[in-house]
């Protein structure tokens, strides 16, 4: 039975192209592998090979012809003494179902659904009332969700530079190694990139890796691990595997320390489906929130801020306490303007809402924690009720986290909007050293309050 | 150091070369058929064959046991055949359907199967390296035994995180063995153009990394040499380099217009050291089978790779509800209190 050749797609965007050249001739014996001929695809001249023995019968389509047609019959291979004067009717033949050649765009129906999710406010509080507080630093917070987390999992195991013998470039995992040896606190070379990518292997293995950065600014060596293997394996898997694993580190501007140190990362990984991204700013948050991201069977990004880590907030004195992802924290409640923000953003909002309560302005401050999940609930709820939003972080202002914001907010809150939302952010420069510039170059308390004002038209 | 022959007579018998031929010619039936598809428009995207390079994995698997690991880059398809995946869900996933490993979110280049302990089919250009020394880690971490094949080509070679991981995996003596697929280009560029040093896997000497060249046409000798690896890694000595010699006789990928290689070049090695043929010849001069024997198995295989390519194309498109699954794993309750 005569077979018919299907013009081939030579390339992932081909739908039609030209038979250049015919290389072999009606009658010649083929076998698998022969070059039958060359067709120019949109892309090159590209050689067609047979895959299966047989004989050329009748070519159907002459060389030079162009705009052929993907899946065009352009010759007939048979056996030996077939009779291949006619093409065979169609049914004989192997021919592709009725998908069209190059998939035409699925049509778009469930496709723009949107991926936001608004689930009504949670505004539990983090703790029982009456139980008892301590006060901590944001270091000593982090230290203690990871060594409980570490007690009661034993596949969870740190990697990092610095972390065992040096104690942590920002003794953040001090006394660690001590504590819990060499094979769970594991010192590496400066290598982040090859690190990274045998942490999430690991990962993948089934333990659960912490990864320390000594900041940020570093781990873009490792990106591609953090974003290619790490958030996308389970998705590309089907389901059949992923990256249970935390990467932390500080995140932002220290002082003093350039552009190349001072970078802050909230936006860029708040961009990324498969990763969960957390960015603390008191104590307990940094505990509660620690001990969910270790347990989550998800890679997070863990953004921690240098400046924050000697500050000392209360934390509640709880055998086991956590705090769930995508659950705001209203910090200050108010009725004129609504501040959100996350991390060390959050210091400016505070001092803010402070002194704007001074001059008569009630500020609502909304602290994030979570930057994916995002809890739209809460900032909806209340922009519905102050009618007004200003967003603060320290990152640049281009596709920032308060633009996501702003753009949420019209589009589910726009009938209750007395002004447009105003993101506060970083300037829009890379961080310079001098003194004076880089204070201009970082976000300020008067700059939230300016921003209030103009909403609020004070 | 030469490229090492089978030194003495081969020891093996008719049922092991039997195995391999049947294998070997598995895959390369699979990749003409894969490649047959995606001319007709079934498979998209990129699509790499293995045509050519058979013996490299089937001689590699060959010294394995359960619990080992393997993790490869976007040329992958043999690889999964050879570790006993299904050639249905393979294909289906080509074509991108429900019936596919990955439900058909992830295509030629990425695959998976947790249950033959398959992490990939990865399309990042030496990524995988460093993932395969992390399933090393976890193995060596829980105290088994097992070892990990991460498979990366000459290509690869010259990324930088290749180098990062043979430190850590020297440093931590990660049970891992660093197979170099050599098949002599990298897309289109050849090791002659790419390379400072003629033999790649001489690199791993820097760390004390053991390694050596193995003749990756003919599977006997990659089997050898996948023994003494294996050997070396469950044995707790740290990692080993095989760096085998092969040749890709298609494109780099389907849309390769070959301007980089001469035509006789891939003749002639397709005529003189065909992995295939090189065991079809020594079956039959050695009389362990017959022609008609032969023959049989050939029918056999085309058989079970018409019938994956009917399932890839029966098997539906992934429902729409799909687009938004596998984003997050769940947490149980208890694991997030």
């Amino acid at each position: 039975m005569a077979i018919e050749l299907l013009m081939p797609a030579l390339s992932p965007t081909m739908e039609e192209g030209t038979l250049a050249k015919w290389l072999v001739k009606e009658g010649d014996t083929v076998k698998s592998g022969d070059i039958l001929a060359e067709i120019e695809t949109d892309k090159a001249t590209m050689e067609f090979e047979a895959t299966d023995e047989g004989i050329v019968g009748k070519i159907l389509i002459a060389e030079g012809t162009e705009g052929v047609k993907v899946n065009t019959p352009i010759a007939l291979i048979g056996e030996e003494g077939e009779d291949m004067s006619a093409p065979e009717p169609a049914a004989a033949t192997e021919k592709p179902d009725d998908t069209p050649a190059v998939a035409a765009p699925a049509a778009p129906a469930v496709v723009s659904e949107s991926a936001i999710e608004f689930a009504p406010s949670d505004t539990s509080p983090d703790w029982p009332a009456g139980t008892e507080m301590k006060s901590m630093t944001v270091r000593e917070a982090l230290n203690e969700a990871m060594c409980e987390e570490m007690e009661r999992d034993e596949n969870v195991f740190m990697i990092g530079e610095e972390i065992g013998e040096y104690q942590g470039a920002y003794k953040i995992s001090q006394g660690m190694l001590d504590k819990f040896g060499e094979k769970r606190i594991i010192d590496t070379p400066i290598t982040e990139h090859g690190f990274t990518g045998i942490a999430v292997g690991a990962a993948f293995g089934g333990l659960r890796p912490i990864v320390e950065f000594m900041t940020w600014n570093f781990a873009m060596q490792a990106i591609d691990q953090i974003i290619n293997s790490a958030a996308k394996t389970l998705y590309m898997s089907g389901g059949q595997m992923g990256a249970p694993m935390v990467f932390r580190g500080t995140n932002g501007a220290a002082a003093r320390v350039g552009a190349q140190h001072s970078q802050d990362y909230a936006a860029w990984y708040a961009m990324v489906p498969g990763l969960k991204v957390v960015m603390p700013y008191s104590a307990a948050d940094a505990k509660g929130l620690m001990k969910t991201a270790i347990r989550d069977n998800n890679p997070i990004i863990f953004l921690e801020n240098e400046i924050l880590y000697g500050r000392s907030f209360e934390v509640p004195v709880m055998d086991d306490f956590t705090i769930p992802f995508g659950k705001a924290k209203i910090e200050v409640e108010g009725s004129d303007v609504t501040i959100v923000s996350f991390g060390i953003g959050m210091t400016y909002a505070m001092q803010a809402a402070e002194k704007l309560a001074e001059d008569g302005i009630s500020a609502e401050v909304i602290n994030l924690r979570t930057l994916r999940p995002i809890d739209y609930a809460t900032i909806l709820e209340s922009v519905k009720k102050t009618n007004r939003c200003v967003t603060v972080e320290e990152g640049w202002p281009v596709g920032s986290i308060g633009n996501h914001l702003g753009a949420t907010i019209m589009q589910e809150a726009f009938d209750y909007l007395d002004a447009p939302v105003i993101n506060c952010t970083g300037k829009d420069v890379p961080m310079p050293y001098a003194a004076n510039l880089e204070k201009h170059a970082l976000l300020t308390t008067d700059e939230v309050i300016a921003a209030v004002k103009k909403v609020t038209y004070r | 150091m030469a490229v090492k022959k089978t030194s003495k007579k081969p020891n093996v018998s008719a049922d092991e070369l039997l195995g391999y031929y049947r294998e070997m010619l598995l895959i390369r039936r699979f990749e003409e058929k894969a490649g047959q598809l995606y001319g007709m428009g079934l498979i998209g995207g990129f699509c790499h064959l293995y045509i050519g390079q058979e013996a490299v994995v089937v001689g590699l698997e060959a010294a394995t046991k359960e619990g080992d690991k393997r993790i490869t880059s976007y040329r992958d398809h043999g690889h999964m055949l050879a570790c006993g995946m299904d050639p249905k869900g393979v294909m289906a996933e080509l074509t991108g359907r429900e019936g596919g490993y990955s439900k058909g979110k992830g295509g030629s280049m990425h695959m998976f199967s947790a249950e033959k302990h398959f992490y990939g089919g990865h399309g990042i250009v030496g990524a995988q390296v460093p993932l395969g020394a992390g399933l090393a880690f976890s193995d060596k971490y829980k105290g088994n035994d097992n070892v990990t094949f991460a498979y990366f080509g000459d290509g690869a070679a010259n990324q930088g995180q290749i180098y990062e991981t043979f430190n850590m995996a020297v440093l931590w003596a990660l049970p891992v063995i660093f197979v170099i697929e050599n098949n002599q280009y990298a897309m289109g560029t050849s090791q002659k153009r790419s390379t400072s040093t003629p033999d790649l896997y001489t690199r791993g000497e820097a760390f004390g990394i053991p390694g050596e060249i193995v003749d990756g046409m003919n599977v006997l000798a990659v089997k050898e040499a996948s023994e003494k690896a294996v050997a070396h890694c469950r044995s707790g000595e740290g990692p080993y380099i095989l760096e085998v010699k092969t040749y890709r006789y298609r494109g780099h990928s389907m849309s390769d217009p070959a301007k980089y290689r001469t035509r006789e070049e891939v003749q002639k090695m397709r005529e003189e050291r065909d992995p295939i043929e090189q065991i079809r010849s020594m079956l039959l001069t050695g009389k362990h089978a017959t022609e008609d024997e032969l023959k049989a198995i050939d029918k056999e295989i085309k058989a079970t790779v018409n019938e994956s390519a009917e399932f890839a194309k029966e098997s539906p498109e992934p429902h729409l509800d799909e687009l938004w699954t596998d984003i997050y794993a769940e947490n149980l309750p208890q694991e997030t209190a």
